[in-house]
C-alpha cells in the first residue's frame, strides 16, 4: 500500500493487514507522522505529536507479530487522543495555559486500554480550553480549521480530532462529549462520532469539565471502525465510581447487522422539537432526505415530542458551569502548572493572579456562571431547578423510548461556520449544541454520521450529520442503525461522503 | 420584583456581584472584564433562568446520570507515587514538600 | 493580648451557658477514604499519596468500604438514624492544604443523624455520680487535608514567609460528630465537655475504628460556647475555639470562654461570632476568623461518587456486632472484674477500662492488669505528660509482662525494667528480656549454688542467724542479689538460706 492509500484506508483494513504482516504497524505510523508533517501546518489538529513514543509503540507491535504473539484488535493502528486526556510523560494542556507543560505521571484507563490494545497514540488532539466550545476557537494555543473549508471551524470541542480524522492524519481519534463535543464536530468534518451511555467508558484521567456529563468517546471515518474503537475503549473501571459494571461487546456486530439486514422490525423516531423554522433549512433539507432512507431500510418513522428539550439548553448551562466552577478550583498554581506572583504575593493573590492569567475568556465566563448558580441565595432557583429540567428530559426520553428503538434528528443545527463568527457572542455559540444537549442531560447514548452535503453556493459545500440517539445501555442499537445507513451511502455513493473533501496535499488547501 | 419562580425578574446581575464571584471563584480581573462579563452573564443568566419557570412540581433533582449507588472499593494499600514524580510538577518545593506563598487567613 | 476574664463562681450566678461540640475522628483504615495511598503517621513527606489524593487533573475518587462500615458503626453505637439514602457532597472554598480546592464531605444527607451518648458526670461539690445525655445532631463522612508547616521563626501562620505543604494526611477518612447544642449543665459545663470527649473516645476505641490519639490529631475537636442571661429564653451568640488538643484543655477551653464571654457581656459588649484559638501555655482562646464574611461553600452533590444506600441487613448485622454501650459495657466489666466500687471509679478516671479489658483478653487476671495500668503505666504516663492510651505499649505486652510476672519469671522490679525497655521501642517484652538480660535466676539449682557461695563466704553471719539473729539474713540476700545482679526473687532467697540452715523463718507466715 502507498503512504497516501495507508492514510486514506480504514482501520479494520489496516489491522488486519498488519496482523496479516502485509504491512508493518511502523510503516503505518510512518506513513501517518509524514501526512501530519505535510498537512497539519493548514489544520492545526494536534497540539502535541509525540513521533518518537509513536514509533515505539508501533516497533512493540511488529515485534509481538514477529514473535507471533497475540495481537490486540486493532494493533499498530494511530490515534489521535484529544488533550483532555492524560497520558503518562505526554504533555497535557487541555488547550490551556494554565496547564502549559504539566507533563503527568499517569495514564488515563482510556489510554491503558488503548495500549492494551495495540494502538498507537500519535499525539495530542487540539480542543477547546478545557473542553468549553463549539468551535475549538477556545484553544490558548491555536484554532483548528475545518479541512472541508480551512476558513470555518470543525466544531468543538474536539475539534482537533474530528479534524484529524478528516484530514487524514489519523484513521482514528479520541474525543470527549460533554454537551455534543464529539458529535457537533463530527458532523461538521464528515465523520462518525459516538457518545456512548454515560458510565460505558472510564472517566478515570480525563480531566473533568461537568463530571455527570462527560464521556469519552470514539470517532472515526466509518461506523464499523468508530464500533471496535468503542469495543476497546470501553467498560467496567474500578478506579470510576460512575462505571456501569458490564462490558460492551457486540457494538460491530450490530453495525454489520444493520448493513447486512437493514432496519426492518425497528421504530425510529424523530424529534419533533428539532425541526422548524429556526433550524437551517439547507440541514433540514439533508436531514429528511437521510430520514427517507431510512423508511426505505425498512424502519417505521413517526413523529414524536420530547417536550421538555427545549429547556436542555438553560438546564445544560447552569449544570456544566456549576460542576465546572468545582473541577476547575484546583488549577490554582499551588502543585502544577502555571504559577504567577512569588513568596511577597499572598496565597490568595497568587491563586488570583494565576487562574486571571492562565485560564481564557470562555473558562472564566463559565466558572463565574456556575460560581453563581451555586451560590447561596440563587442554588434553588438556579442550580437545583436545572437539575429537576434535567429529570424531566430524561423522564422524556424514557417515555419516548417505550415505543421507539432510537431517535433522530439533525446533529447540529447548522453547518460549519466561518472562524470568528461568533466567538464573541456566547449565547449564539450555545446554540450550536442545541440538538446535542438533551442526550448529554439524559446519560444516553448518541453518535453522528454524515449523511450529505449542503448545496454549493455562497457557502462551500459543507458536511451535514444525523444523530441518532439510543436508549441507555442500548449503545448497540444506534450502531445497528448507522450501520444500515452507511451501508446504503456506500451503494448510493460508491464511498465515503468524506471522499469529497478537498485532499489538502502537498499544503494546499 | 420577584415572581413565583425565585428569580428577579430581569435576572440581571450587578457589578457588585460579579467582583464577589470573581472573590469566591480566585479570578482577579480588570474593571473591563468586570464590565464585560456583568453584561455577558446577565445575557446568560436571563436565558437559562427559564428553568426556574419550567413546571416542576415534585420532581426529584437529578445529580447523577447513571442509577448506580453503593460503589466502593476495599481497603486495601496500592502504591503511592515516588516523591520525585510527585513534586515533579511542583512551581516551587523544599524539603520534599509543596512551597506555597505565605498565607494570610486561616482555613475556613 | 489578655482580655479581661469574670470569675468562673460569679459568671454562673448571671449566665447559663449553652456548649456544642464537634469532633472530627481519623479512622485507622489501612487505606485512605478515596485512593489506596497508606495512612500511617509520621511517614517522610509526600510518601503517601497519588493521583487521587494529589487532586491530579483525572483522578477520581472511589470510597473505601472499611471506613463506610465504621462510620455506620459509629452511627449506631451512638445511637442514630442510619439514612437510607445518604450522599456525598463538596463544600467548596480554595485553600493550599486541600488539593482540590474542595473537600468532599456531606451536607444535607448525612449517613447518620439525631443519635445521643449518655455520659457520666462526677459532681465535684457533692460527689454524686450522674448521666447526662448529650444529644448527638450528626455524623458525617468527609476526607482530611494536607498537612501545612509554616516557614519562620514562630512556626505561626501569620509570621511565615511562606508555607510547606505535605498531602499525606490529604484523604485520609476523618468523621465528624456534631452534638446538639447541650444545655443545663449549669456550673459543670466544662466537666461535661470533657467527660462528653471522654466517653466518646473510649466508645471509639472499644469500637477499634481509630487509634483516638489526641496528640497525634487522630481525635480533634472544636468547642462551641455561648452564654444567656439567666431566665432568658434566647440563646447567645456563640464562639467556635477550634482544635483544642487533649482533654484537659476541652474543660479549660469552655472554662475560659465562659470566663471571657461574661466580662464581655457584663461591660454591655456583644459576643463576635468567631472561630478562636486554644492556647494551652495559658489556657486562654484568642480571636481568629470572624464569621461575619461568612465562606460561601457552594455545596452540591459530589458527581464523581453514587449515592450510598445501606442494605438493611448489613446495617442490622453491623448493630449485632456493636460492642455494649459503654454505660452498660463498664457494668458489666465491673461485675466481671470483681473491683470495688473505688476502684472501678478510678480505672474510669484514668481512661483505663478498654485497656484493662483489652489486656485480660490477652490473658491475665483483673487484677493484675488493673496493677500495672493504674500503677507503673501511669506513672510513665504522667511523666510523659499523655494519657496511658498513649503510651507505646500494648495491652497484649502488658499481659505478657504480667504473666511472666506471675509465673515467677519476672519480678516486680525486673518488669519494670521490661517496660521501660518497651517503651523506649526496644520491642516485644520477650525481646527486651533477651536482650537486657533480665530473666529471674531461676529453679533451686542455680540459686540454690549462689546461696551456698554466700553462706561459705560469710561464716560469722551464719552463726548469728543460727544463733536466732533473723534480721541477719539480709546480709546473705544482698549477697546473692548482688551476685545475680538482682534477677534472683529476694524472698525465695530468704527462703532458701533458712532451708540451708535447718532454721525456721520467724518472719514467715
Ligand atoms: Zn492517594
Amino acid at each position: 500500500m502507498s503512504p497516501q492509500a495507508i492514510t486514506r484506508a480504514e482501520a479494520l483494513t489496516l489491522a488486519a493487514q498488519i496482523a496479516a504482516g502485509e504491512l508493518s504497524a511502523r510503516e503505518v505510523t510512518e506513513a501517518h507522522l509524514a501526512r501530519i508533517a505535510e498537512v497539519d501546518p493548514l489544520v492545526g489538529a494536534f497540539l502535541h505529536v509525540d513521533a518518537d513514543g509513536a514509533r515505539a509503540q508501533a516497533d512493540a507491535v511488529d515485534a509481538q507479530r514477529a514473535a507471533g504473539e497475540p495481537l490486540g484488535p486493532l494493533a499498530g493502528v494511530p490515534l489521535a487522543l484529544k488533550d483532555v486526556l492524560v497520558q503518562r510523560g505526554i504533555p497535557t494542556t487541555c488547550g490551556s495555559r494554565i496547564l502549559e507543560g504539566w507533563r503527568p505521571p499517569y495514564d488515563a484507563t482510556v489510554v491503558t486500554r488503548l495500549r492494551a490494545a495495540g494502538v498507537v497514540i500519535l499525539g495530542k488532539a487540539n480542543c477547546d480550553e478545557f473542553a468549553m466550545g463549539s468551535s475549538t476557537e477556545n484553544s490558548a494555543y491555536h484554532p483548528t480549521r475545518n479541512p472541508w473549508a480551512l476558513d470555518r471551524v470543525p466544531g468543538g470541542s474536539s475539534g482537533g480530532s474530528a479534524a484529524a480524522v478528516a484530514a487524514h492524519l489519523a484513521p482514528l481519534a479520541i474525543g470527549t462529549d460533554t454537551g455534543g463535543s464529539i458529535r457537533q464536530p463530527a458532523a461538521l468534518t464528515g465523520i462518525v462520532g459516538a457518545k456512548p451511555t454515560y458510565g460505558g467508558v472510564s472517566r478515570y484521567g480525563l480531566v473533568a469539565f461537568a463530571s455527570s456529563l462527560d464521556q469519552a468517546g470514539p470517532m472515526a471515518r466509518t461506523v464499523a471502525d468508530t464500533a471496535a474503537l468503542h469495543e476497546v475503549i470501553a467498560g467496567h473501571d474500578p478506579r470510576d465510581a460512575t462505571s456501569i459494571p458490564q462490558q460492551w461487546p457486540g457494538l460491530r456486530a450490530a453495525a454489520e447487522a444493520g448493513a447486512a439486514e437493514g432496519l426492518t422490525g425497528m421504530r425510529i423516531g424523530v424529534i419533533a422539537e428539532h425541526d422548524g423554522p429556526g433550524w437551517d433549512a439547507q440541514v433540514r433539507a439533508v436531514t429528511a432526505d437521510a430520514i427517507d432512507r431510512l423508511q426505505h431500510l425498512g424502519a417505521e418513522v413517526v413523529t414524536v415530542s420530547v417536550p421538555h428539550v427545549v429547556h436542555a439548553l438553560a438546564a445544560y448551562y447552569l449544570i456544566a458551569p456549576s460542576e465546572a466552577s468545582s473541577n476547575l478550583a484546583r488549577f490554582d498554581g499551588m502543585r502544577y502548572g502555571l504559577r504567577v506572583g512569588g513568596d511577597d504575593d499572598s496565597v490568595a493573590a497568587v491563586m488570583s493572579a494565576t487562574r486571571a492569567a492562565g485560564f481564557g475568556p470562555e473558562v472564566k465566563r463559565r466558572i463565574m456562571l456556575g460560581t453563581f448558580a451555586l451560590s447561596t441565595g440563587y442554588y434553588e432557583a438556579y442550580y437545583r431547578s436545572a437539575q429537576q429540567v434535567r429529570r424531566l428530559i430524561a423522564d422524556d426520553f424514557a417515555a419516548a423510548f417505550t415505543h421507539c428503538d432510537a431517535l433522530v434528528g439533525p446533529t447540529s443545527p447548522l453547518p460549519a461556520f466561518p472562524l470568528g463568527e461568533r466567538i464573541d457572542d456566547p449565547l449564539a455559540m450555545y446554540l450550536a449544541d442545541l440538538a446535542t444537549l438533551p442526550a448529554s442531560l439524559a446519560g444516553l447514548p448518541a453518535m453522528s454520521v454524515p449523511i450529505g452535503l449542503t448545496p454549493a453556493g455562497a457557502a462551500p459545500a459543507l458536511p451535514v450529520g444525523l444523530q441518532i440517539i439510543a436508549a441507555a445501555t442500548a449503545d448497540a442499537t444506534m450502531y445497528r442503525v448507522a450501520g444500515a445507513l452507511a451501508a446504503d451511502q456506500q451503494q448510493q455513493w460508491g464511498g465515503l461522503l468524506l471522499d469529497r473533501a478537498p485532499s489538502l496535499s502537498g499544503g494546499r488547501p | 420584583m420577584v415572581d413565583d419562580s425565585g428569580i428577579q425578574g430581569e435576572a440581571t446581575i450587578s457589578e457588585q456581584e460579579v467582583r464577589h464571584l470573581a472573590h469566591l471563584a480566585r479570578l482577579a480581573l480588570t474593571d473591563d472584564e468586570v464590565a464585560h462579563f456583568t453584561g455577558q452573564l446577565g445575557a446568560i443568566l436571563h436565558a437559562v433562568s427559564e428553568v426556574a419557570r419550567v413546571d416542576r412540581t415534585g420532581v426529584t433533582p437529578m445529580s447523577h446520570a447513571v442509577a448506580l449507588a453503593n460503589v466502593t472499593r476495599p481497603d486495601l494499600v496500592t502504591a503511592s507515587l515516588p516523591v520525585a514524580e510527585v513534586l515533579a510538577a511542583a512551581p516551587a518545593a523544599e524539603d520534599d514538600r509543596f512551597r506555597v506563598p505565605r498565607i494570610l487567613g486561616e482555613a475556613p | 493580648m489578655t482580655e479581661p476574664v469574670v470569675d468562673y463562681a460569679e459568671v454562673l450566678t448571671r449566665y447559663e451557658p449553652v456548649l456544642g461540640l464537634e469532633v472530627h475522628v481519623e479512622l485507622a483504615t489501612a487505606s485512605k477514604m478515596f485512593c489506596g495511598c497508606a495512612t500511617e503517621f509520621g511517614a517522610a513527606p509526600n510518601t503517601q499519596t497519588c493521583p487521587v489524593c494529589l487532586g491530579l487533573p483525572g483522578a477520581l475518587p472511589v470510597s473505601n468500604d472499611t471506613a463506610l462500615a465504621s462510620i455506620v458503626r459509629i452511627g449506631l453505637a451512638l445511637n442514630c438514624t442510619i439514612a437510607a439514602d445518604s450522599r456525598f457532597a463538596r463544600k467548596n472554598y480554595f485553600y493550599p492544604d486541600m488539593p482540590k480546592d474542595f473537600q468532599i464531605s456531606q451536607y444535607d444527607e448525612p449517613l447518620c443523624t439525631d443519635g445521643w451518648l449518655d455520659v457520666p458526670v462526677v459532681d465535684p461539690e457533692s460527689q454524686t455520680d450522674g448521666v447526662i445525655r448529650v444529644g448527638i445532631e450528626r455524623v458525617h463522612m468527609e476526607e482530611d487535608t494536607g498537612k501545612l508547616t509554616h516557614a519562620g521563626s514562630t512556626g505561626r501562620i501569620h509570621d511565615a514567609g511562606y508555607s510547606l505543604v505535605d498531602y499525606n494526611r490529604s484523604g485520609i477518612p476523618l468523621v465528624e460528630i456534631v452534638t446538639r447544642p447541650i444545655t443545663a449543665t449549669g456550673a459543670l459545663a466544662p466537666q461535661v465537655a470533657r467527660a462528653y470527649v471522654t466517653q466518646l473516645r473510649d466508645l471509639l476505641r472499644a469500637l477499634a475504628v481509630s487509634d483516638v490519639r489526641m496528640e497525634q490529631g487522630s481525635l480533634r475537636c472544636d468547642v462551641n460556647v455561648s452564654l444567656a442571661p439567666i431566665g432568658a429564653t434566647a440563646w447567645g451568640t456563640r464562639t467556635e475555639t477550634k482544635n483544642v488538643n487533649s482533654l484537659r484543655s476541652v474543660e479549660r477551653a469552655v472554662r475560659y470562654e465562659m470566663s471571657r464571654q461574661a466580662a464581655r457581656l457584663d461591660a454591655g459588649q456583644s459576643i463576635v461570632q468567631e472561630t478562636r484559638h486554644f492556647h494551652e501555655a495559658d489556657g486562654t482562646t484568642s480571636a481568629g476568623r470572624s464569621k461575619e464574611q461568612a465562606e460561601d461553600y457552594r455545596y452540591f452533590p459530589e458527581p464523581d461518587l453514587v449515592p450510598i444506600q445501606p442494605d438493611p441487613a448489613w446495617v442490622a448485622r453491623l448493630r449485632e456486632d456493636l460492642p455494649a454501650a459503654p454505660h452498660l459495657r463498664r457494668e458489666q466489666l465491673h461485675a466481671e472484674w470483681g473491683f470495688t466500687a473505688a476502684e472501678m471509679r478510678d480505672v474510669v478516671n484514668a481512661g483505663a477500662v478498654e485497656l484493662i479489658a483489652a489486656t485480660v483478653a490477652a490473658g491475665t487476671t483483673p487484677a493484675g492488669a488493673r496493677k500495672w495500668w493504674l500503677g507503673e503505666l501511669a506513672r510513665r504516663a504522667t511523666q510523659l505528660g499523655v494519657s496511658a492510651a498513649d503510651l507505646p505499649i500494648t495491652p497484649a505486652a502488658v499481659a505478657r509482662i504480667e504473666q511472666l510476672v506471675d509465673a515467677g519469671t519476672l519480678t516486680d522490679t525486673l518488669a519494670r525494667q521490661v517496660i521501660e525497655g518497651v517503651l523506649a521501642g526496644e520491642g516485644e517484652p520477650d525481646a527486651v528480656i533477651a536482650a537486657r538480660d533480665l530473666q529471674v535466676v531461676g529453679g533451686d539449682g542455680e540459686l540454690g549454688v549462689a546461696v551456698d557461695a554466700a553462706l561459705a563466704a560469710e561464716p560469722e553471719v551464719v552463726e548469728r542467724i543460727r544463733a536466732g539473729k533473723h534480721a541477719a539474713v539480709g546480709v546473705i540476700v544482698g549477697a546473692v542479689m548482688k551476685q545475680t545482679r538482682g534477677r534472683a526473687d529476694a524472698a525465695r532467697v530468704r527462703a532458701l538460706v533458712f532451708e540451708r540452715l535447718g532454721v525456721v523463718d520467724e518472719a514467715a507466715g
